[in-house]
């Protein structure tokens, strides 16, 4: 055995799932890639590229009865092969030689043991530690992963604790064993940028320092410049690139990873369309095509279609027997918003953008402030009155999965609205309708008769927008419309938007905490910071000259991309 | 999953019967479940099974697969002179009587059958006839009992779990006071203040103390829905409260009032032998399942099966149907599933 053999290398992996009796799905298509000792790769996709498959393949986590691995296939760790080991011998590497932390912390953790036990588990499981060992040890893991005052932490219950804290855990419970091989599954897709920030550099520092090779698996290909050595790009379960990070960073080879590159808004420049996957791999585009932009901003000729003063909402938390305690999710927050124009609200999450955007439609009850609608207070009026204002200010929620009806085709979603509001003459008038909006989105026509969970999250995003239309609502409220889709589906829906918003004159309230993406749609962006608005300017000037301390540390942590 | 595929999706009614088409268990159980509501019918309409009181065998006569039994078998020939007897001086002109009516054409006494297809009961009734007189009273009180608690506990449950608060602690304070008293208790309670007896009152006992169950199960369902975005973004279209929770909520809890349904439909033909067994079921002359079995208790003991055999199975039977069915009915309903 030399030293530059690889750690691990994967050979000709074929994996396909059993969909039912007869039919298979072949997720990953033969894909081979290396990792070498002290070094950190990349695995990045969309979702359905398989890089998640390949993963668990690794780790022997992919459920057995319905998995079928092809034979040719070879993971070997360390020169020994892994495939055709019993599972007895893999959970034993498992854990301890290679360790593995998932995307959301808050459901990798049992939340009823204290975060103490679960590490000290590992300990014990792996190394045999008796419990006051694997309590010293699990104290050295907590302060090595950075959380303050671990003597405390210790006994913490994982919902004590916030969601970057928790993903420290979980970095402490993998490197716990002093693992050969770390796999970070998409490790801060759900956390705040800051967040973000932190555990790459934490994920960075412990590679280093342990000699461990890291597996990074991420559908963002702009966070892997700061971390990886290598870049393997895949897509549709095959490998599209691979090559040292700066190489597919700077010079892509493939179009598929230029595309990627480049649907993704930047904060430099803003395109009136964005490209997408297809404009590349058509060949319609290249890499350094100049691209018509789009200039944004409120004008003080912009007539306003809401004026928002000092909204206020609280939430009442029950403490004790009769007693309550305010929480105030969102303090004076003012605005004003101009017919045609975009308003993006960025902030992490508790920030209270959200529900800045449930309290405007009345899906909250503000406990003060107004919000002028054609001189009208929307949040004074009776629920009766309010009816007639639903249709003309409109919302398009964050997961396209949750906010359709299973039950509902999409002909019924979308008739559902024009029939309460009494828009067209008929239903003949109304299916018409509803017909041509689908392809107005972008959808087919047989579209109107399927059921929701037939369509892709990104056609998901469409049907949303599609019914929203069916009211030509004045206003129109995108809370983290995009933040669920990949970047290429982003970049379409995103054009939808604006080529929706050139046509119809509405004005958007774009909440993200994607601040790339509030930069390119937005004409005027408001920063929130625990309920209360910190900044608040044009869009370029904001990204040019930020003044208040928080968009700053906003700013400094958006991923580089190189 | 994202593929278009040229066909139509059809309605979800259409939908689910095309699904159901497709299964075999559950085409299999719906047409038992269909089978005995015929018989309920035929039954009601006095088609089939309205003799079912006529003595046409012998006390306890056994099934025919079982054979005659020779001592009751001996009971049944009464055209057989009687035998001199000493100790009776009027055994003569006594016979001399019958005789002379049977002559005349008085008599009625017809002969009595020493076995039966499924054998007979104490007083000599057919017990496939008898079964399916029962069974007209007791699918129809367990059907329609069942029907009214889940239907009780639907709306109880969504008006409690989709508006909260005050109206929420109204019907959990309700609920509180009707699980708190024993449920027999209940039932007794229920029982005294309506009075007359009868398969109504039946209805009305078990459908007004049955609709905990579902209402406890629906409420947690709304709970957990009126706040998905899809129920949000009804309210946000301007969708009523009275829409939001019966026609984009019901049909995504539908299946836990199904499966409550299955549940209830036995519990409350069991039921029915209970109450019959204290005194406040079926009046008298009605059959029912539950009476059967009852019956049955005293048989056992003298050996004689059937009775409580027939109306044992053709319970299970239903009710095993009626599970499957429901089962079958709840996944056809979920558009997901394949």
């Amino acid at each position: 055995m030399t030293d530059d053999q690889p750690l691990l290398e994967v050979r000709d992996l074929r994996v396909s799932f059993r969909i039912d009796k007869k039919r298979t799905f072949e997720a990953v298509k033969g894909i081979s890639f290396s990792l070498p000792k002290n070094a950190t790769v990349a695995l990045v996709g969309e979702s359905g590229s398989g890089k998640s498959v390949s993963s668990l393949a690794v780790m022997g986590l992919l459920p057995v009865e319905t998995t079928i691995m092809h034979a040719g296939s070879s993971i070997r760790f360390d020169g020994r092969e892994l495939l055709g080991q019993s599972i007895e011998a893999r959970r034993a590497l498992c854990g301890k030689d290679i360790a593995m932390i998932f995307q959301e912390p808050m459901s990798s953790l049992n939340p009823v043991f204290t975060v103490g036990f679960q590490i000290g588990e590992v300990l014990r499981q792996h190394l045999g530690m008796d419990k006051r060992q694997a309590r010293a040890r699990t104290l050295e893991l907590l302060e090595e992963v950075g959380i303050p005052d671990p003597a405390n932490k210790i006994d913490a219950y994982p919902s004590q604790m916030s969601g970057g804290q928790q993903q420290r855990v979980m970095i402490a419970m993998a490197i716990a064993c002093e693992p050969r091989l770390l796999i970070a599954d998409e490790p801060t897709t759900a956390l705040d940028v800051t967040i973000q920030k932190q555990i790459m550099e934490l994920i960075a520092r412990l590679q280093k320092k342990h000699q461990m090779s890291v597996l990074f698996i991420t559908h963002d290909l702009g966070l892997v410049g700061e971390i990886a050595d290598r870049v393997i790009v895949m897509r549709h379960g095959e490998v599209r690139e691979e090559g040292s990070a700066s190489q597919v960073l700077r010079a892509p080879a493939d179009a598929y990873t230029r595309a990627l590159l480049h649907c993704r808004p930047k904060l430099d420049e803003r395109p009136v369309r964005l490209p997408v996957i297809d404009d590349y791999l058509s060949g319609r585009f290249t890499a350094d095509a100049e691209l018509p932009q789009r200039s944004r901003g409120y004008l003080p000729s912009d007539d306003n279609v809401l004026v928002v003063e000092n909204l206020q909402k609280s939430f009442y938390l029950r403490e004790g027997l009769f007693g309550k305690r305010e929480f105030k999710a969102v303090k004076d927050v003012s605005f004003t918003l101009p017919r045609g124009k975009t308003l993006g609200v960025v902030g992490e999450s508790g920030s209270g953008k959200t529900t800045v955007g449930l309290t405007l439609l009345r899906l909250h009850r503000a406990t003060g402030g107004s919000a002028l609608f054609e001189g009208r207070d929307l949040l004074a009026m009776s629920d009766r009155e309010y009816q007639a204002y639903k249709r003309r200010i409109q919302i398009i929620f964050q997961n396209p999965y949750a906010s359709l009806n299973p039950r509902f085709t999409v002909g019924q979603i979308l008739l559902e609205p024009m029939r309460i509001h009494r828009i067209g003459l008929n239903d003949a008038e109304r299916i018409e309708h509803a017909h041509y909006l689908l392809k107005r989105v972008g959808l087919p026509e047989q579209a109107f008769h399927r059921y929701p969970h037939e369509f892709s999250g990104g056609q998901r995003q469409r049907i949303a927008i599609a019914r929203c239309l069916t009211m030509k609502p004045e206003i129109l409220v995108c809370d983290e419309s995009v933040s669920a889709l990949d970047v290429s589906v982003q970049a379409q829906v995103l054009n939808l938007l604006q080529d929706l918003q050139d046509e119809y004159k509405m004005s958007y309230i774009f909440i993200s905490h994607d601040l790339s993406v509030v930069k390119y749609i937005s004409d005027r962006v408001m920063v929130m910071h625990h309920g209360s608005v910190v900044e608040m300017a044009d869009s370029d000037e904001l990204y040019r000259n930020p003044q208040h301390p928080y968009t700053r540390t906003l700013l400094a942590a958006i991923p580089s991309g190189a | 999953m994202n593929q278009m595929i040229e066909n139509l999706s059809p309605g979800l009614w259409a939908l689910a019967w095309r699904r159901l088409r497709a299964d075999r268990v559950a085409m299999v159980s719906l047409a038992v479940v269909l089978l005995f509501l015929l018989s309920v019918l035929l039954s009601a309409t006095g088609l089939v099974a309205a003799d079912w009181e006529d003595e046409v065998a012998v006390n306890y006569a056994p099934p025919g697969f079982v054979g005659p039994d020779p001592a009751l078998a001996a009971l049944a020939r009464p055209s057989l002179p009687a035998p001199p007897n000493a100790f009776d001086p009027l055994a003569s002109d006594l016979s001399e009587l019958k005789t002379e009516l049977a002559r005349h054409g008085k008599t009625t006494q017809a002969v009595k059958a020493s076995t039966l297809p499924f054998g007979a009961d104490k007083w000599g009734h057919d017990i496939v006839k008898k079964t399916i007189k029962g069974g007209q009273t007791s699918i129809v009180v367990g059907l329609v009992a069942a029907l009214v608690a889940v239907a009780l506990g639907t709306l109880f449950g969504a008006v409690s779990g989709f508006y909260g608060g005050k109206v929420d602690d109204l019907f959990n304070w309700f609920y509180s006071i009707f699980t708190s008293i024993p449920s027999i208790l209940m039932i007794l309670t229920v029982a005294a203040v309506l009075q007359t007896r009868g398969v109504l009152t039946i209805v009305l006992i078990l459908g007004l103390t049955g609709w905990t169950g579902p209402y406890r199960l629906i409420r947690a369902e709304y709970i957990k829905h009126k706040a998905r975005e899809y129920v949000m973004a009804a309210d946000a279209i301007g969708a009523s409260g009275w829409r939001r929770m019966f026609s984009h909520i019901l049909p995504n809890v539908s299946h836990v009032a199904l499966v409550q349904m299955s549940i209830l439909v036995v519990g409350f033909i069991k039921a029915e032998v209970i109450l019959s067994f204290l005194g406040f079921g079926v009046p008298v002359g009605v059959v029912s399942w539950g009476s059967m079995l009852n019956e049955a208790q005293n048989e056992l003991i003298l050996g004689k099966w059937w009775q409580l055999a027939a109306a044992a199975s053709a319970m299970a039977l239903l009710v095993t149907a009626f599970s499957l069915f429901a089962d079958a009915l709840r996944d056809a309903l979920d558009p997901k599933l394949k």
